[in-house]
């Protein structure tokens, strides 16, 4: 080989290494622009919904009903409660199935039950959350022949089914094998180890599990739009106030309370959104600060306890 | 209340042990003072009701459907040019909504992709560590923003000040074209809403599921694969986009389809800022419908027997389609996850 050729290689070599160190630089910067350029939309997000809705802010605001239009204060105390009143009620219908599935997908991870278990948790994750309304309104508002919240509550609670077995199985997974080895070779059975010695070991995870499911569940709108409907004059205050007044039992003022449409936040969010009135689109924006803050606050809360939690498992 | 607890259950195994063999309390109390067979009942009843829940809701919407089945059969979701949807006189036909949801999502994918795949290598390969997790969490929490607050700030803020110019600039650029030029058919309205605010809004929803699943794939590539090219003299970037990107591909592409299936069903957000209006232009510029945001629309107010049973069936469609997409998706994830060896991973 000529000493010319080789300097050729080399001259070739240096070009070459130049462009590849220039490409490497480029697409290096560009991951990071494009971190960056997906976090404006949030900042952009929450500084504006608590610039337009910080200004209305108000007690009146959390403790009044809606007014008609025309009329000055107001506000969404019935959303409040709805969510309030939904929320309890998918817990109640989402948490012991979710828990108990959880135990079984974490305990037989690898058995053919196990297997379809964890697949149709995915499948159930990516049901569009509007088709779920659509089933619960067949299921249920079909049958009772009216929209209730007790509808809504079971399409919040199937909305949160896969997220709370999820990470109710994670968390039981983090649970060291040895705890439950312990208490099994003390001859206490499967079902006492796992209901007293793995569950409150895993509980607090678990409950932020829960945080979690709630916090994305309380947000969503499209399964309550035909299971709950929404009801601008629902008030727990009058119906259990009137229900103490006819001397009702507590059944009674229960059935009451869940057995008519219901309000909740995101959806009252969405019908002043699209009002022409400029004081109810004001008033969404508000809507919209109150349920950021609920959902986030309990988000990074959840978050929070999960990461310390893990440290603290693992550690 | 312990120690008579424990005193009736020692009189109770001395009266069962007193029992012959293979008596029928005695396979009972055995049975159930184990405990363990009700317990596992339990468990595995509620595993089944799971289960039967993701089939029901594919029967339930199918015998609610059947009606509109019947009446107009496949071509209901096939495509025209001068589809109708018609409560009035009862003809229905879902095809611009199909392709609404379609182009909304495709076109989402099409911006999410990169940006998402960009986060996630700097997520898992470059950023320090101390960013790594505050990072996470701010992308979780884009996730985590409800979606009505999406549409709030979509058809107020985001919509008026970026996608009307970024509309009306690729109108007078690419709308001139030959084919594609169809597709960016302007002018776009001058409050932005249009098929393609619905696309950016889509594009900021579906960014934190596949950024959280393809980090979570580049995570798992075992720490040799690295080593090994960058040891050949690869530059880092080469090393991410020749060996690591390949190597986790079909989880990538997991991702990405399951960032779709969320495209597809994406309801509020979409509704408030896609305009919905049903009118024959395929123009991304234009407003539309999806097919999540007729349901949405009109479902409640449907009154009419057909009208309801073809809104139904179009949640069937919309089922079937993210139902599809989805094992696809977990299969590829899957795949990923059971051939690298859990203590290969970092």
């Amino acid at each position: 080989m000529s000493a010319q050729f080789q300097e050729l290689i080399a001259k070739n070599q240096t070009r070459l290494n130049g462009r590849r160190k220039f490409t490497n630089t480029i697409m290096l910067t560009v991951t990071g622009l494009f971190t960056v350029l997906a976090l404006i939309p949030l900042f952009w997000i929450i500084g504006y919904v608590f610039y337009k809705g910080g200004s209305n802010l108000s007690i009146s605001f959390f403790t009044q009903l809606p007014r008609p239009m025309g009329m000055e204060g107001g506000g969404v105390l019935h959303a409040i409660e709805g969510t309030i009143v939904l929320s309890i009620l998918s817990s109640i219908f989402a948490i012991p199935p979710g828990v108990m599935a959880a135990f079984y997908a974490s305990r037989h991870p690898n058995t053919p039950l196990g297997i379809v278990l964890r697949f149709s948790t995915d499948v159930l994750a990516g049901v569009p959350s509007i088709v779920i309304g659509l089933f619960v309104y067949i299921i249920m508002v079909m049958p009772m022949g009216h929209y209730s919240g007790l509808a809504g509550g079971v399409a919040m609670g199937i909305l949160m089914l896969p997220t709370i077995i999820r990470t109710t199985e994670e968390m039981l997974k983090l649970v060291p094998g040895t705890l439950r080895e312990g208490s099994l070779a003390l001859g206490a059975p499967e079902w006492k180890t796992s209901l007293s010695v793995v569950f409150p070991a895993a509980l607090n995870g678990i409950v932020t599990g829960f945080l979690l499911a709630i916090s994305r569940a309380a947000g969503e709108t499209a399964p309550l739009l035909f299971t709950a409907l929404g009801n601008e004059r629902y008030d727990i205050g009058t119906i259990i106030k009137n229900g103490i007044a006819q001397k009702q039992s507590i059944l009674m003022i229960v059935e009451r309370i869940v057995d008519q449409p219901v309000d909740s936040l995101p959806l009252t969010l969405w019908k002043y959104a699209q009002q022409p009135y400029p004081e109810r689109v004001q008033q969404s924006w508000t809507v919209a600060l109150v349920l950021m803050i609920v959902v986030l606050s309990v988000n990074i809360l959840a978050r929070l306890w999960v990461e310390s939690r893990r440290r603290s498992l693992q550690g | 209340v312990a120690l008579l607890h424990h005193g009736w259950d020692i009189v109770m195994k001395k009266q069962i042990e007193t029992l012959p063999e293979g008596h029928w309390r005695k396979r009972l109390d055995e049975t159930l003072r184990h405990g363990d067979v009700p317990w596992n009942i339990i468990l595995i009843a509620a595993s089944i009701v799971l289960m039967i829940l993701v089939v029901a809701i594919g029967i339930m919407l199918w015998n609610q459907s059947a009606d509109s089945r019947k009446m107009f059969g496949w071509a209901f979701l096939m495509p025209t040019s001068d589809a109708s949807w018609d409560p009035v006189n009862g003809h229905f036909q879902a095809w611009p909504f199909i392709y609404g949801t379609l182009l909304t999502s495709l076109a989402a994918l099409v911006l999410a992709v990169p940006i998402s795949v960009g986060i996630a290598v700097f997520m898992s390969e470059l950023c320090p560590d101390w960013l790594r997790l505050p990072l996470n969490w701010l992308v979780e929490l884009l996730a985590a923003i409800p979606s009505v607050v999406y549409g709030l700030w979509g058809i107020f803020i985001f919509l008026p000040t970026v996608v009307a110019p970024v509309g009306n600039f690729l109108f007078e650029t690419v709308g001139s074209l030959p084919v594609v030029g169809a597709l960016f058919k302007g002018p776009i309205p001058e409050s932005g809403v249009s098929r393609l605010g619905a696309a950016f809004i889509l594009t900021i929803m579906i960014v934190p599921t596949i950024t959280a699943i393809t980090r979570d794939v580049l995570l798992s590539i075992p720490n040799s694969q690295r080593e090994a090219s960058l040891a050949l003299g690869a530059t880092q970037w080469e090393s991410i986009w020749q060996v690591l990107l390949p190597y986790g591909i079909s989880g990538i592409l997991g991702a990405v389809i399951l960032g779709l299936g969320r495209a597809l069903g994406e309801t509020m957000a979409v509704t408030m800022v896609i305009g919905n209006s049903i009118e024959g232009s395929i123009s991304l510029l234009r407003p539309g419908y999806t097919m999540a945001s007729i349901i949405a629309n009109e479902f409640a107010e449907a009154v009419d027997q057909l009208h309801s049973t073809a809104l139904i069936e179009v949640g069937l469609a919309l089922f079937f389609m993210t139902l599809i997409l989805n094992i696809i998706a977990r299969f590829l994830v899957w795949r990923v996850a059971s051939r690298t060896p859990a203590e290969a991973r970092v």
